[in-house]
């Protein structure tokens, strides 16, 4: 396999993506980190000076900036919760002798190719409108009244939606990992008189946990910048309510044209993904390699 | 012609001297077997005659011709996988075109030469199947069938056998040993199963650690064994060893015996001991024997010696078949 | 016995699958029906589901007002394009990774993915002043060059996964038969890998076709694909459900139909190979 021939070749063969990446990587981060220390106003052209750290403090001392740590996380970890907790429920479901298997599972795929804003507006006028919205409606059947979701409750209908659109992910990579668990296994377990209860517990679950990191990390990716769902729902809005910070960069950037400012936004966003992933990576690692 | 020349051999591995430095001729038309447990360097050192590993020195001749630094495809070998590795997305046709199809040879030629090797090797019947659904000795000869069709200068086989069941290796084993007689081309072939090295070798180089032990005809190496290691390797089962006091009348360091070689009596003997476990195999028995002050010993003796467990047994070496070894390991000639 | 009680418990399985399967495709359905209706009975109360006067009205409005064609050229432009060119420069990288690795190889692997972690808006700002002062902003040029960069680390680690399944002895088979590199990749290793390559495509396109942070912050009217489209039906006023609809469903009704017809593939390469 591995002759001076073809080992040089490998490097030739690697080297187009790995530059490609390198400066993809390289070149738009250190713009951001110098246009981060500038005072810099689209508005403004020609007005560019140093600013040290000022656009740092600005950002890190705005309240919307604790709003939209605390709104991302609660976004991924709401979604990873729902997605893993209802995608093994639904694996365990479909994983079971029924009629129609192929059919339901399109049902379930479904929402996963179906692009953010088509779902965000579509959840957000059909189904949440308080007055034309199919929720409404059906609270009124019950002599309810009808909740307005995007106003009072802006975060819980982001995490729903995007929840929607990523449980079929969780569900099939469940599945799949559920369908290569050895019936044998499964077999000698009922023999050792296991009650489903433990052969979940002890066989299923270790059996997923490859699985479930895998939905993790990839989930995690996404979901830290969850974007179009916000833009096109509720505008980050009320108020700050529903802002990530991607979202609260993209404002600042252009909507405010505050180059400096979005970009010290950008670079905190940088920092605290790399702390996400520094620790994903170790989990993935781990698991991977066994 | 088909005749390879190693001369000064290592293969390095990181810091790990896989192959130290070897070596070794083998002459056209010559069927040689690289024999060595497990992790000796076998599949290195064939993997280095065919170039799909470098060598981290010395020089490999092919026919004349160095070869050290041509790529695989022009070094003329052809090579059966332990694994066959056929092409699974094409079908017997295509596996066994496929170096002809990469030399540019024409169609009709192909489909001639082809057909050839599958009559050969029975295989017409199956030219437009896809390997999966073949049986394992099949694949096996479609492995050889693309080796066969380029007319190459040796053929080098890694443990092709290795994968099929008891029954077939030994007929595969017979029908590989046809083909050599029908060809008359070089031959490569590695194993650890020391059967197939004595009874398809002209010459078998038994390998050890990445050194070459001995090198020899089959009947050579079991008669004549240079070294501790060859005489343990080769014969099944293994040799006896004896060593310390009840070797000095022998006048070595170690004496061998091979069990064949011991004759089994219920009066008297060289030795005494008492029957351990019998194998039964109908026309012979293999009787371990627990030899006072020496330890387990294993014989062979006639199915028809009757002994069972807890038996008081003499042995005594055939003195014409005593192996002796000095110190060093190395045989008393 | 036994068998009457499995197949009660397969017709219990069947009636809550199906419940729960039609809950989450409702949403979609919905939108498909609600395409059909006029805008009265898009928010008539009760609603109806199948019994109204259906009308193809809404689709001609949706083509006259915004020209959904382009949007969707855009988008078949912008997906397929960054995905096969992402597969032209990994297929040989894959290759090399899976083949021919050394001590660094997991590594730079984990790099490659770990570029994937840097959060988009990092770098929006000056790539949105780099596109700005080339030229490139709201080009169909621009948002491939963006989309085959995103997608290049899970493009090359998907062919990655499935190149390792393939036994090198195969491949040194072939270079023993005289193919040279070139043709090894061509006669080889790509007709092996071909299911492999296929989930890494069909996956691509998808999150291509349904990426919107750059396609929607690159780009304006000209070069808007799908997503952008559709992002335009969110103001808030007016009576509007039906048409909404009716673009909502021409948007996605491509990659669902490309989706479900090849579900297996999907399903294979959604779980990128990691899970088997
Ligand atoms: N690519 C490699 N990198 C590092 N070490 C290797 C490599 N290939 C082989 N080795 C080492 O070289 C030694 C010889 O390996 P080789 O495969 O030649 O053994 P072998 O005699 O064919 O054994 P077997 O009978 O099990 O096939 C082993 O210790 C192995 O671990
Ligand atoms: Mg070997």
């Amino acid at each position: 396999m591995a002759t001076l021939h073809t080992r040089s070749a490998a490097r030739l063969m690697i080297a187009p993506s790995v530059l490609l990446l390198l400066a993809w990587m390289i070149v738009p981060l250190a713009m951001t980190i110098y246009f981060s220390f500038l005072r810099y106003n689209l508005l403004m052209p020609g007005m560019e000076e140093f600013a040290g750290f000022s656009n740092y403090s600005y950002f890190l001392t705005d309240p919307a900036f604790f709003q939209a740590i605390f709104n991302t996380l609660a976004i991924v970890l709401g979604v990873l919760f729902i997605t893993v907790v209802g995608g093994i429920a639904l694996a365990l479901l479909l994983d079971q002798p029924m009629f129609g298997q192929g059919i339901v599972r399109i049902l379930v795929i479904a929402p996963f190719l179906i692009m953010p804003t088509v779902a965000a507006l579509v959840w957000k006028n059909m189904f949440m409108n308080p007055v034309n919205g199919l929720f409404a409606w059906v609270a009124k059947l019950f002599g309810l009244q009808p909740f307005d979701f995007l106003a009072n409750a802006p975060l819980m209908s982001v995490i729903l939606i995007v929840a929607w659109q990523w449980l079929p992910f969780a569900t099939l990579i469940l599945l799949t990992a559920l369908q290569s668990l050895d019936e044998e296994q499964k077999e000698a377990a009922q023999m050792d008189g296991a009650s489903a209860w433990s052969r979940f517990i002890y066989l299923v679950l270790p059996h997923l946990s490859r699985a479930i990191t895998v939905v993790i990390l990839i989930q995690t990716i996404f979901l830290l910048s969850v974007f179009a769902e916000i833009l096109v729902t509720t505008n980050g809005g009320p108020g700050t309510q529903s802002t990530n910070l991607t979202f609260l960069v993209y404002a600042q950037a252009l909507l405010q044209f505050d180059v400096g400012g979005a970009s010290a936004g950008g670079i905190i966003a940088v920092i605290l993904a790399n702390i996400v992933a520094f620790f994903l990576m170790r989990m993935i690692g781990k698991t991977l390699e066994a | 012609m088909g005749n390879i020349t190693l001369r000064n051999v290592s293969k390095v591995f990181g810091a790990h001297a896989v192959i130290p430095s070897i070596d070794l001729n083998i002459n056209d038309g010559e069927f040689v077997v690289f024999v060595g447990p497990s992790g000796c360097g076998k599949s290195t050192l064939l993997r280095l005659i065919a170039g799909l590993e470098d060598v981290s020195d010395g020089e490999i001749v092919i026919d004349g011709k160095n070869a050290t630094e041509l790529p695989p495809a022009q070094r003329g070998l052809s090579m059966v996988f332990q694994s066959y590795a056929l092409y699974p997305h094409m079908s017997v046709r295509s596996n066994i075109g496929f170096p002809l199809k990469m030399a540019n040879e024409d169609k009709a030629v192909i489909d001639k030469k082809v057909a050839d090797a599958a009559r050969v090797l029975n295989l017409t019947d199956y030219l437009d199947r896809k390997p999966r659904q073949l049986s394992g000795g099949q694949r096996q000869r479609v492995a050889i069938g693309r080796a066969i069709v380029r007319q190459p200068k040796a053929f080098l086989f890694d443990e092709p056998l290795s994968n099929l069941d008891a029954a077939l290796r030994v007929n595969m084993r017979l029908e590989i040993s046809q083909l050599h007689q029908d060809l008359k081309t070089t031959m490569v072939y590695v194993t650890h199963d020391q059967v197939e090295a004595m009874t398809m070798a002209d010459k078998i180089v038994v390998l050890n650690r990445g050194r070459i032990e001995q090198v020899g005809s089959p009947l050579d190496l079991y008669h004549k064994p240079d070294n501790l290691f060859v005489a343990g390797f080769i014969g099944s089962p293994r040799m006896n060893f004896v060593s310390g006091s009840s070797a000095t009348p022998y006048k070595a360091h170690t004496m061998g015996i091979r069990p064949e070689h011991l004759v089994l009596s219920k009066e008297s003997g060289t030795w005494s001991g008492t029957v351990g476990v019998a194998e039964h195999l109908g026309s012979d028995t293999f009787l371990h024997v627990n030899v006072d002050d020496i330890g387990t010993m294993t014989a062979r003796v006639s199915g028809d010696f009757a002994v069972t467990h807890g038996d008081r047994v003499f042995l005594t070496p055939d003195a014409q078949r005593v192996h002796r070894f000095d110190d060093k390991g190395l045989a008393i000639r | 016995m036994a068998r009457n009680v499995s197949t009660q418990r397969k017709i219990v399985v069947t009636v809550v699958a199906w419940t729960i399967g039609i809950l989450i495709f409702f949403p979609i359905l919905w939108t498909f029906l609600t395409s059909f209706k006029t805008e009265a009975e898009a928010i008539a109360s009760p609603p109806s589901l199948f019994f109204f006067d259906w009308t193809t009205e809404n689709y001609h409005e949706v083509q006259s007002r915004s020209n959904y064609f382009l949007h969707f050229m855009n988008s078949v432009v912008v997906s397929f394009g960054s995905t096969l060119i992402g597969l032209i420069i990994a297929i040989p990288s894959a290759w090399a990774m899976a083949f021919s690795p050394t001590k660094r190889t997991k590594d730079v692997l984990m790099w490659m993915l770990s570029t994937k972690m840097m959060p988009s808006v990092g770098v929006l700002v000056p790539m949105y002043l780099l596109f700005r002062n080339t030229g490139l902003l709201d080009t169909r040029t621009g948002l491939v060059i963006v989309l085959t960069l995103i997608n290049l680390p899970i493009i090359i680690w998907m062919l990655y996964t499935y190149f390792k399944e393939i036994p090198g002895e195969i491949l040194e088979a072939a270079r023993m038969d005289g193919a040279s590199l070139t043709k090894e990749i061509i006669y080889v290793l790509t007709p092996m890998a071909i299911p492999g390559i296929a989930s890494t495509l069909l996956l691509n396109i998808i999150l291509a076709w349904n990426e919107a942070f750059w396609t929607l912050n690159l780009s304006a009217a000209k070069a808007a694909p799908l997503t952008a489209f559709i992002a335009s039906y969110s103001s808030p006023e007016g009576l509007f459900y039906a048409k909404l609809s009716a673009a909502s469903t021409m948007a996605i009704a491509p990659i669902l139909i490309l989706g479900w017809f090849s579900q297996k593939q999907l399903v294979r390469g959604l779980t990128f190979g990691a899970v088997k």
